[in-house]
């Protein structure tokens, strides 16, 4: 994993309509390089449930993509309240989330479960009142 | 099933990418949590939903989805029309309910994700 492109993003977390913006752009940017479209699929799908994550309970934060010839890595970090504890927050259907987040259609307990299902690794650490880092990989043939 | 299909049944209004109305669908998906979508949902699929804000749009753009249908005549905002124009996705506006919309589209062929 020698070399290596990376794309960073400040995720807005006053906005919630904005949520989303930044995996939107990864999706352009992978196809103009040429990924292949189910890799481009699994690492935005992943990349935009925590990114809403983001949102919904920290208040924002930053995502980086590293683009690898054999795999792209997503690190999503907030300094939010943290995940008190992992294990329930990866069960489906487990969510704080408000109610007025569910009315916009998400907070159902879906998020982090979808992040793992559509990665090849996910890593969660999580410091209660610190923050949380995220960093998941979807591996692929010869990017770069 | 071609989207222009999905219109005629749906008796919908065209909002956006006209030019894409002789796409295929090959399911359809009739929610209101985009979660659900983001879990189940495979390509080249229809949205009916009764939801209206931007992150509708995109979680159709990250299923690769060509086309949503806002039920109950819902409107979208402009902005939305727009990041919808932006990805090529068709997207309709029809007076019927989420249950009939699925309904017809259902009996007439289009079945859900399996």
């Amino acid at each position: 994993m020698a070399e290596e492109l990376v794309f960073r993003f400040d995720v807005d977390g006053e906005d919630f309509t904005s949520a989303g913006q930044a995996s939107v752009q990864v999706k352009k940017n992978l196809r103009q390089l040429g990924v292949d479209s189910e890799v481009i699929r699994r690492v935005s799908i992943a990349m935009y449930e925590g990114e809403i994550n983001m949102v919904i309970h920290a208040g924002g934060g930053t995502a980086l993509v590293k683009v690898y010839p054999d795999c792209i890595e997503i690190v999503l970090e907030d300094h939010g309240p943290g995940i008190k504890d992992i294990d329930l927050a990866m069960q489906e259907g487990y969510s704080t989330a408000t109610d007025t987040i569910r009315s916009l259609g998400f907070g159902a307990g879906m998020g982090l479960p979808n992040m793992k299902k559509y990665t090849d690794s996910m890593d969660i650490e999580s410091t209660v009142g610190v923050g949380t880092t995220i960093t998941m990989r979807v591996n692929c043939q010869e990017v770069l | 099933m071609k989207i222009s299909a999905i219109k005629e049944l749906l008796d919908a209004e065209v909002l956006t990418c006209e030019e894409g109305l002789d796409k295929h669908v090959y399911s359809a998906c009739g929610c209101d949590l985009m979660s659900d979508v983001l879990a189940f949902v495979k390509d080249q699929a229809v949205l009916l939903t009764g939801l209206v804000n931007p992150q509708v749009i995109r979680t159709a753009v990250m299923m690769d989805m060509v086309c949503v249908v806002f039920v109950r005549s819902k409107a979208p905002s402009e902005e939305m029309l727009e990041l919808a124009r932006d990805s090529g996705i068709v997207v309709m506006s029809t007076e019927k309910t989420l249950y009939t919309s699925c309904g017809l589209l259902f009996s007439n062929g289009l079945t859900g994700v399996r």
